[in-house]
């Protein structure tokens, strides 16, 4: 395909012929070979890149106006917000934007869950993924303690305390984050630095994530092995460029609704207080993504336990693959997976709930039992369900489901006919 | 070849990838340290407090190092109530003389050492500190009584110049 491929300009084939990018993207953008059957859940890829490529230029834009200084930051960017021109839109889009990145990371996290796209022979994609949303994880964190308000003062507080927990050396290697003994300026200045630099290491990551992608190709709803090329595939563009700009369309309606409406409703007014040492909020809260994370932190007595199963809850994820003992990819054909499945959702959701709350009494007993089940979903459930599981029989091809019985039949006649 | 043995050109080798190898590391390490604590913040490492103001039952909070310092001069019901406590209760077992140089004056980080929210005083089960972020009680010595904190809170180094004037840090 890439191979046939040459420029029509003059230009384009001195180029190419020097350096065949065009090649390159052509191979990976044009006729790419797509299985035809993807569902909406599959545009959420797309949607990703236009996320992170919206937070890296709006973020380049406010680094012009922002002071990255603890006597500063706050009133920077309440400069942001009132005196530079559409500064508050941008500030708006890039707030928001890092929470609509995560609710759209999720969503494309959960259709791998669903369709099994992790396994055999996608765990690689799967696991550059997984270090995709540490990075993420990481970049938000230090993006919400850039404001230098309350809540990012206290986040940064109890999270960079998190390493205290490790033995040992955990008060040098709280001090040397620090670059103090308290959370303060030095903190500050270095998070900025690294905020800058992460979204550009995720760059590099999605590269590879969707050449790793471009390998055996999408997965499906069907979750069977597609043959490129075949019937059950169409080229990536048209198709699939349209649906993708369709979905992103969807996508905008929501983003502006949350900018230009609600600009401020997945934040916290704590954070419109500039940070103050000697008094932290009555009820710390990360920001929304973060909670089910939150939630099985705090669900822990002890220090250390806590930090380890929080780190757990994310590192198991790079496992799943082999963790997953089925063979059968999509929930489709898995009736207890299927239902295994939605049930880990909602323990996740739940999860997110109980962040939120105070962690005592009827709270944390369900915090305790929400945590248990969701290792239990990776280590208990999903390697025995392979075993015990009776998944029912796969189609032949991606076509086979949708087709009437007289249409199967004729075709089956036909294929027998040719055979 | 029936037996490896040691030439010229295998002791080069090891002996230039081990050059490599110290000088990269040594390399590293100002790239490393340049994160701790500087001079200017070290500069700044102790401070002294006049504490005459302060009547019994009353409490400041200081600056040190960044954190906050709770000074607190107790009551002497505070005190008792710290004496009476049995070691073998506490999760941290420290006696309240150990804590305090003088029985009167209670110094210590108020720092929650669960994950560093600064704690509330005369609140919680044992009327000493309480914080807020994941519901850890100390009582009137500042010693951890019931909540996810693994010590007590902590004491920092400090001298009296005089009866009223002490130096933290």
């Amino acid at each position: 395909m890439s191979e046939n491929y040459a420029p029509k300009s003059a230009v384009g084939r001195w180029f190419n012929d020097r350096l065949p990018l065009l090649n390159l993207i052509y191979g990976h953008l044009l006729p790419y070979p797509t299985p035809k059957n993807l569902n909406y859940w599959w545009t959420f890829g797309g949607i990703l890149t236009f996320c992170l490529v919206t937070q890296i230029i709006t973020g380049l834009v406010l680094a012009m106006h922002y002071v990255a200084d603890a006597d500063l930051a706050f009133a920077s960017v309440e400069h942001i917000m009132r005196d530079v021109n559409y500064g508050w839109l941008l500030r708006y889009i890039h707030a928001n934007g890092a929470s609509l990145f995560f609710m759209a990371v999720y969503i494309h996290m959960a259709r791998s869950l669903f369709y099994g796209s992790y396994k055999e022979p996608r765990e690689l994609i799967w696991i550059i993924g997984v270090f995709i949303f540490l990075l993420m994880i990481a970049t938000a964190f230090m993006g919400y303690v850039l404001p230098w308000g309350q809540m990012s003062f206290w986040g940064a507080t109890v999270i960079t305390n998190l390493f205290s927990a490790i033995p040992l050396v955990g008060e040098s290697v709280t001090n040397w984050l620090w670059g103090g003994y308290a959370v303060g300026s030095p903190l500050l200045t270095r998070f900025f630095t690294l905020h800058y630099l992460m979204p550009f290491l995720i760059f590099a990551l999605v590269i590879l994530h969707v050449w790793a992608l471009h390998v055996p190709g999408n997965n499906n709803p069907e979750g069977i092995n597609v043959v490129q090329g075949s019937q059950d595939t169409v080229p990536f563009h048209p198709h699939y460029v349209v649906k993708d700009m369709f979905a992103l369309v969807v996508f905008l309606v929501v983003f502006a609704g949350f900018v230009f409406f609600v600009p401020n409703l997945l934040g916290h007014t704590d954070n419109y207080i500039e940070a103050n040492p000697l008094q932290t909020p009555e009820h710390i809260v990360p920001e929304w993504y973060f909670l089910p994370f939150y939630a099985i932190l705090r669900s822990v007595p002890d220090k250390l336990g806590g930090v380890i199963l929080m780190v757990s809850a994310i590192a198991i994820l790079a496992f799943l693959p082999w963790l997953d003992t089925s063979k059968v990819r999509s929930a489709k054909y898995r009736p207890l997976y299927r239902q295994f499945v939605w049930l880990f959702f909602a323990n996740v959701i739940l999860l997110g709930y109980l962040g939120a709350q105070t962690a005592d009494g009827l709270f944390l007993i369900i915090g305790r039992i929400a945590t248990a089940y969701y290792f239990a979903h990776f280590i208990i459930i999903l390697p025995l369900l392979g075993y015990i599981e009776k998944t029912k029989p796969l189609p032949k091809s991606l076509s086979e489901p949708v087709l009437s019985p007289e249409e199967r039949q004729m075709k089956a006649a036909a294929s027998g006919a040719s055979a | 070849m029936s037996e490896k043995q040691v030439t010229r050109r295998n002791f080069l080798y090891v002996t230039t990838g081990a050059f490599a190898a110290a000088g990269a590391a040594s390399l590293a390490w100002p790239f490393v340290d340049q994160m701790n604590p500087d001079a200017s913040v070290k500069a700044l490492a102790s401070t002294e407090i006049d504490l005459r103001p302060i009547i019994p039952g009353q409490s400041i909070t200081v600056m040190w190092r960044g954190k906050p310092v709770f000074i607190r001069r107790r009551t002497q019901a505070e005190i008792d109530e710290a004496k009476k406590v049995n070691l073998a209760d506490l999760p941290h077992p420290e006696e309240d003389s150990d804590r305090a140089q003088n029985p009167e004056w209670l110094v210590m980080v108020g720092i929650c050492t669960h994950l560093g929210c600064v704690p509330l005083g005369q609140k919680g089960d044992y009327n000493g500190w309480f914080c807020p972020c994941h519901g850890s009680h100390y009582d009137t010595s500042g010693r951890i009584r019931k909540g996810p904190a693994p010590t007590n809170l902590e004491i920092p180094d400090y001298v009296f110049l005089n009866e009223t004037t002490i130096k933290i840090g």
